[in-house]
């Protein structure tokens, strides 16, 4: 993903400054961007990954092994905070600096300087993290929601936390009214709205999920902050507040959350299915509509996530309806995604393996959302490992699985040679099966209900534990294949043709040279 | 670079800013007042040093970041496709703005019409908060202390006047500028200012005579926390609008600005109203109703 | 450029299934014991219509699923490439669009319908034959029966598992984690309604096999109702993140016969009569001392340990600690009235004046502290307001 050449051999302005590691700090140009985000990503996913590995170690067996309780708290939460902020968002984003750019025939993002900053506040940002483990108390033991009034009880580590939340929102707001400025003002004379890519399409619509809900998280996190250190009274009952309220707020960022990151994997997915189905995307339009129908029903059902505070009923009916309503416009989409390789010419390199694992098990992951969106059953499944095993297979195999399917499809365009097609196969089927050995256990374990973030458990549990963890190291050593492909690639790939994959159409590919050069489409390119 | 440019003909050259290390000084003052504010919360020594600093930075970064922008801007580097980027984008930073407030406007709807009416329920009175009652200001079961709401009817709605009166202020100075008569322009941005600060002023007069005379504190329960944080904040929101238009004031002073490319001039006036219209939510549900 | 899918692929399947094997082989092994994979079995009408629900729910979207997919696989194995099919060219169909629309919504009604009769049943605690208040303290459970049969019967439910089980010092009992010093008690038939709330931070008490879970939130009551069918003792977890020891608080409920009950009610009553604590009395420091060692292993050792050393700096130690061996009148101030926006609770509404006496005699004795003076109930007493 580095180094990536320009053959465009003219003079230009924006190529002085500076070199070396300057140059990436400074830098303003998309791909740079891109390609600091994605490395940032991966660095945070193997950080996260290693907590999550601490998290199973001790949970191999009933009884305290290896860290204490307080410290696995820590983990808990700071594997949560740090895999959704730091893993996977930031690997969208990096696909969206990439990508987006060359897929709408824009010279750069909109405000490239901008842009900069969105991703140099990040580095900062998981800094404060890691660094609120070596504050007095360590870091917060509160779980990634950060529910009141624990929080209240927590050491220093629990305020580094709160403003590197603020940061990292800092960042997500930046970087979206970025993305939205470039895709309302940036795009070709020709690309109308209806002729952009899904991908770009998913990235405005979760761009402004993000500028809509990041700030009521800072708000939220900052009522905490008041609480800790002014004496206010937000969520404490004396002083007529309510713990509760912090989760109302929460979860109105927290739902809308998680299809920030879910939509730019269906985006990524919309764009590998069709390319390795040699067939165009089926129902675009309709994807087009799904998406946004996504986009503001996740605004009205945040708190299925709180069945079991004490609801009045009727709450209880309406956000179980809004929630299951879901189903319907992320049904369309499976169903599209299923009729695009239906009839088409279907080979499966590994970005089209990782897709259809998606397709696969997010749909598995969805259909666990469905039984928990209803109310009465959720109360027997909230806060158990049902819950945990049904948001790593919407995230895991979802989003991260999207996100492996984009670096081998685009990988080639960015650095103009070839990953090893073998060891990708690989690749997957060993995150396909450890991804399964961990999680689909976590189901049994859950329903016969083991409680969530909890050190240690009672032995009925241990099977599936035993199992999951056995899973989770396989897990994270094929990442480690991950890595190596990767660096293969960029040291000694063969040398990628124009267009390596035959049914991928979108301008990107079919009107600039592969690798792409640093700087694309200075003038517009004029879509037929 | 007329207007009309904006979709019909392709503008041929986008301006992609210079490398510049500006950003990652912001980012790197950021991270040292954090570092600072959370010693300093937590009673460590060495916070406020670390504060002053991190701010020195961002003080100097922005000085310097503007101080491009501003020198961009006036070398004719803005055509109209990057003028339309800044309206998206400033438009898109104003929701971020209004989804901010919209959290603390929640929590204010939810302690008046959930949580204080809940905790005087029948059940929690019989089992936990004997005799706690329904009425709003209401600082909780726990607070024992007396204290005196805020009214509305005096400074705030002098306040209010003043804020209105900035807003049409600061419109003539816009017409000021579209019809190139800068003296115009200069006095009244200069008396949208002196309403604002007015407007600060009384602010801080108001704090004050809550802390000494009414005992209505940020402690006094959920209704002083909401009390304050709403006004705090946007009294934060006012002083940054201010500095704005004040640096806006030097500029025009200086000459910048065209009669049809003043986008700067713009979004601290869409800034401006945005901050007004929050106050006038902040009059009826803080203080009136 | 050629790619040798099916190669892989291939081998892919195998180490599929061998995975899948070494898994069914692990969890033969484990069988032994039975490793339970579904929900708990039902011990009253609401969680057996929550399992229906769910067997109903299951079922459904395993046919969709297995219906969806059988046409990607299909489409997988039959418009492949390599076998030189060729793609067709159409990318939209209003019919069929609209089609697997409006079937989703369609079947999502079929499902919200008996959903929200069991929603509404589960809501529905009025009228109830017992009522009890259960308190979530960090980290344990006090119950306080507050209405019907019983009423007046208050106790603290405290993990007994002991801490060598834990470490590995010792082998792990059958209960392991699931097991209390007090049960809580109910008659089997009953309704019996629960109000929930938390001294200190969010818990929440749940009890599988009823179907019944609600939140315990300081400040506020919430209240949940269950109907015992089966007697027999129930066992579970505290379900809502609490801080350190939120896997450590158990929830057992053991359910009996009406008699059984009116027994247990009677013999709960002597008992509290009995060890009713006079708080005018006068205590010996050794007394106290004694008692209060017993109060400090089952009320504060979670946080300060039983070496008293704490586990800074979250929990202080209390050995040498300048409060410990300060002026007594601070020390139980603290200890009575615990010290908000800290783990260290008001223990004032937990104890009573004896015990509270007897627990700051102890640790202002105990370890390397050396006060040499003993605390009365009265001065206790005194100093609640
Ligand atoms: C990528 C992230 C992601 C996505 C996409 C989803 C998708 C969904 N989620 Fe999930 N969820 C999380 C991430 C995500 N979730 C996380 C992180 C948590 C836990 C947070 C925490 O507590 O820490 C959580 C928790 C969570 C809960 C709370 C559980 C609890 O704590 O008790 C609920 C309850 O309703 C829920 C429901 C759903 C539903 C209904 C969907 C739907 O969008 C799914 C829709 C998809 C399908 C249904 C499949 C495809 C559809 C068809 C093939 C059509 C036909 C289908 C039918 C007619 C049924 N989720
Ligand atoms: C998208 C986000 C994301 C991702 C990718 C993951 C990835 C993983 N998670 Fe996730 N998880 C969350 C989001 C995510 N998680 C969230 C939000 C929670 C809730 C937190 C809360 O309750 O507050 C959670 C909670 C959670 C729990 C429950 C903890 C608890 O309740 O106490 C568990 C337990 O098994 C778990 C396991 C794993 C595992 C094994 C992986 C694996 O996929 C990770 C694999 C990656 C690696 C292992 C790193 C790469 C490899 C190396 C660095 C090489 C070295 C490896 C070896 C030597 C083997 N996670
Ligand atoms: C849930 C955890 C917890 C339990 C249980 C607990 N404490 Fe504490 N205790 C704390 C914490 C946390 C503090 C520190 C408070 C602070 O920040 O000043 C504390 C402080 C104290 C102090 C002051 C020590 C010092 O030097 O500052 C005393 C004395 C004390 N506790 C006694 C007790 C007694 C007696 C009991 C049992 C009846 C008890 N505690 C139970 C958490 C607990
Ligand atoms: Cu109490 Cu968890
Ligand atoms: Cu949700």
């Amino acid at each position: 993903m580095s180094a990536v050449l320009d053959d465009h051999g003219h003079a230009h302005d924006h190529h002085g400054g500076y070199g070396g590691i300057m140059r990436w700090i400074t830098t303003t140009n998309h791909k740079d961007i891109g390609t600091l985000y994605l490395w940032f990503s991966f660095v945070m996913f193997m950080v996260g990954g290693v907590m999550a590995l601490v998290i199973r170690a001790e949970l191999f067996e009933p009884g305290l092994q290896f860290v204490n309780p307080d410290f696995f708290n820590q983990m808990t939460t700071m594997h949560g905070l740090i895999m959704v902020f730091g893993a996977i968002m930031p690997a969208f984003v990096g696909f969206a600096n990439w990508q987006i750019p060359m897929m709408i025939g824009a010279p750069d993002m909109a405000f490239a300087r901008l842009n900069n900053w969105s991703f140099w506040i990040l580095p900062f940002a998981a800094s404060l993290l890691v660094l609120s483990f070596f504050m007095p108390g360590g870091a917060p033991g509160v779980g990634w929601t950060m529910y009141a009034p624990l929080t209240v009880q927590m050491g220093m580590g629990m305020d580094l936390t709160i403003f590197a939340v603020h940061l990292l929102g800092m960042s997500s707001i930046m970087g979206s009214i970025n993305i939205l400025t470039t895709i309302l003002n940036m795009r070709a004379p020709g690309m109308t709205l209806m002729r952009m890519p899904m991908f770009v399409w998913t990235w405005l619509i979760t761009a402004y999920l993000l500028v809509a809900t990041m700030p009521v998280l800072a708000g939220a996190v900052t009522m905490t902050l008041a609480d800790r250190h002014f004496g206010t009274s937000f969520f404490n009952a004396a002083g007529g507040g309510d713990p509760v309220l912090y989760q109302h707020i929460f979860w109105f960022f927290g739902h809308p959350e998680v299809y920030i990151i879910a939509l730019p994997a269906f985006g990524v997915v919309s764009q590998v299915i069709p390319a390795f189905s040699r067939k165009p995307l089926f129902g675009y339009a309709s994807m087009v509509s799904a998406t946004t129908g996504i986009a503001i029903l996740s605004f009205i059902v945040w708190a299925h996530h709180m069945y079991t505070v004490g609801m009045p009923v009727t709450g209880q009916l309406f956000f179980m309806y809004a929630t299951a309503l879901i189903a319907v416009p992320t049904g369309v989409k499976v169903f599209n995604w299923v009729a695009t390789m239906w009839k088409g010419s279907l080979s499966f390199e590994t970005p089209m393996l990782f897709a259809i694992g998606f397709l696969f098990l997010f749909t598995m992951g969805g259909f666990s959302g469905l039984v928990l969106s209803l109310a009465a059953v959720d109360i027997q499944l909230h806060d158990t490992y049902y819950v945990v095993a049904h948001f790593h297979y919407v995230m895991v195999a979802g989003a991260l699985f999207a996100a492996f399917a984009g670096v081998y499809f685009w990988l080639p365009k960015w650095i103009g040679r070839m990953y090893d097609e073998t060891l990708g196969q690989w690749h997957f089927w060993l995150t396909m099966i450890f991804f399964n050995v961990t999680f689909f256990v976590q189901h049994f374990a859950g329903l016969a209900g083991m409680p969530r973030r909890i050190p240690d458990y009672p032995l009925m549990f241990e099977t599936w534990n035993k199992i999951s963890s056995i899973g989770a190291f396989g897990f994270g050593l094929s990442q480690l294949l991950f890595l190596y492909i990767v660096l293969k690639a960029i040291r000694s790939g063969e040398r990628a043709p124009q267009r390596p994959w035959e049914g991928a159409d979108s301008i990107d590919w079919t009107m600039l040279p592969t690798p792409a050069p640093y700087h694309t489409f200075e003038t517009p390119p004029l879509i037929k | 670079m007329a207007q009309t440019a904006y979709s019909s003909t392709p503008q041929q050259h986008y301006h992609v800013p210079q490398p510049m290390p500006w950003p990652i000084m912001g980012s790197a003052a950021l991270f040292l007042m954090a570092l600072g504010a959370t010693f300093v919360f937590n009673d460590s020594s060495g916070g406020w040093i670390s504060i002053a600093f991190g701010f020195m930075i961002l003080l100097y970064m922005m000085f310097r970041w503007f101080g491009d922008v501003i020198r961009e801007s006036e070398g004719g580097k803005y055509g109209a496709r990057e003028d339309l980027s800044f309206r998206w984008g400033m438009s898109w930073f104003i929701l971020s703005e209004v989804m901010f407030f919209f959290g603390f406007f929640g929590a204010l709807f939810w302690a008046r019409v959930m949580s204080v009416p809940d905790l005087s329920s029948l059940l929690h009175n019989e089992m936990l908060w004997p005799g706690f009652k329904d009425l709003w200001p209401s600082a909780g079961p726990g607070f024992a202390e007396k204290f005196t709401p805020m009214g509305a009817w005096g400074v705030p709605a002098i306040n209010t006047l003043l804020l209105l009166s900035s807003g049409i202020t600061l419109t003539y100075a816009h017409w000021g500028l579209v019809n190139n008569q800068r003296g115009k322009l200069n006095l009244f941005l200069f008396l949208t200012i002196v309403l604002g600060a007015t407007f600060l002023g009384f602010q801080i007069y108001e704090y004050g005579h809550a802390y000494s005379e009414l005992n209505l504190k940020l402690t006094t329960g959920v209704y002083g926390s909401t009390f304050f944080m709403l006004t705090g904040f946007h009294g934060f929101h006012v002083s940054l609008g201010a500095i704005m238009l004040t640096v806006i004031l030097i500029r025009c002073l200086s000459g910048h600005f065209k009669s049809d490319h003043h986008f700067a001039f713009e979004a601290v006036a869409w800034y401006w109203h945005f901050v007004d219209v929050v106050w006038l939510l902040l009059f009826v549900v803080v203080y009136w109703l | 450029m050629r790619f040798v899918w099916p190669r892989i692929t291939v081998s892919g399947l195998l180490i599929a299934m061998l995975a899948g094997g070494a898994a069914a082989a692990a969890l033969a092994s484990g069988a032994a014991e039975a490793a339970p994979w579904n929900l708990q079995p039902a011990a009253s009408k609401i969680a057996a219509d929550i399992h229906g629900l769910h067997e109903y729910v299951m079922l459904l979207v395993t046919v969709i699923f297995v219906g969806v997919f059988a046409f990607m696989f299909w489409a997988i194995y039959a418009h492949r490439k390599s076998t030189g099919h060729k793609a067709a060219h159409f990318h939209e169909n209003t019919t069929i669009e609209v089609i697997w629309t409006v079937i989703p919504l369609v079947i999502l009604v079929v499902i919200a319908w008996p959903v929200t009769k069991t929603v509404i049943a589960q809501k529905n605690t009025a009228n109830p034959d017992i009522t009890v208040k259960v308190t979530g303290y960090q980290w344990k459970w006090g119950y306080d029966y507050v209405k019907g049969e019983g009423e007046g019967i208050s106790f603290v439910s405290t993990l007994s598992t002991p801490r060598d089980q834990i470490e590995g010092r010792a082998p792990k009992g059958e209960h392991y984690l699931l097991e209390v010093d007090n049960e809580m008690v109910v008659p089997i038939g009953k309704k019996v309604r629960v109000l929930t709330t938390a001294a200190d931070v969010i818990h929440s008490w749940w009890v599988p096999v009823f179907g019944a879970k609600q939140d315990a939130i300081p400040g506020f009551i919430r209240d949940l109702w269950f109907k015992a069918e089966k007697t027999g003792t129930f066992r579970s977890q505290c379900v809502e993140l609490c801080g350190k020891d939120h896997g450590f608080m158990p929830i057992v409920v053991r359910v009996v016969s009406a008699d059984d009950y009116t027994r247990w009610v009677a013999e709960q009553k002597k008992i509290s009569a009995a060890i009713a604590d006079d708080p005018n009395k006068s205590y010996a420091l050794d007394e106290l001392k004694a008692r209060g060692e017993k109060v400090y292993a089952a009320n504060c050792v979670a946080c300060h340990q039983s070496t008293g050393k704490g586990v800074p700096p979250a929990f202080p130690a209390l050995d040498g600690s300048k409060i410990v061996n300060g002026p007594k009148s601070v020390q139980m101030a603290l200890v009575l009235n615990g010290k908000p926006g800290t783990a260290m609770a008001a223990f004032g509404t937990q104890l009573n004046d004896l015990e509270l006496a007897a627990v700051v005699t102890f640790t202002r004795n105990a370890w390397g502290n050396r006060a040499g003076e003993a605390i009365q109930p009265s001065e206790v007493k005194a100093l609640r307001k």
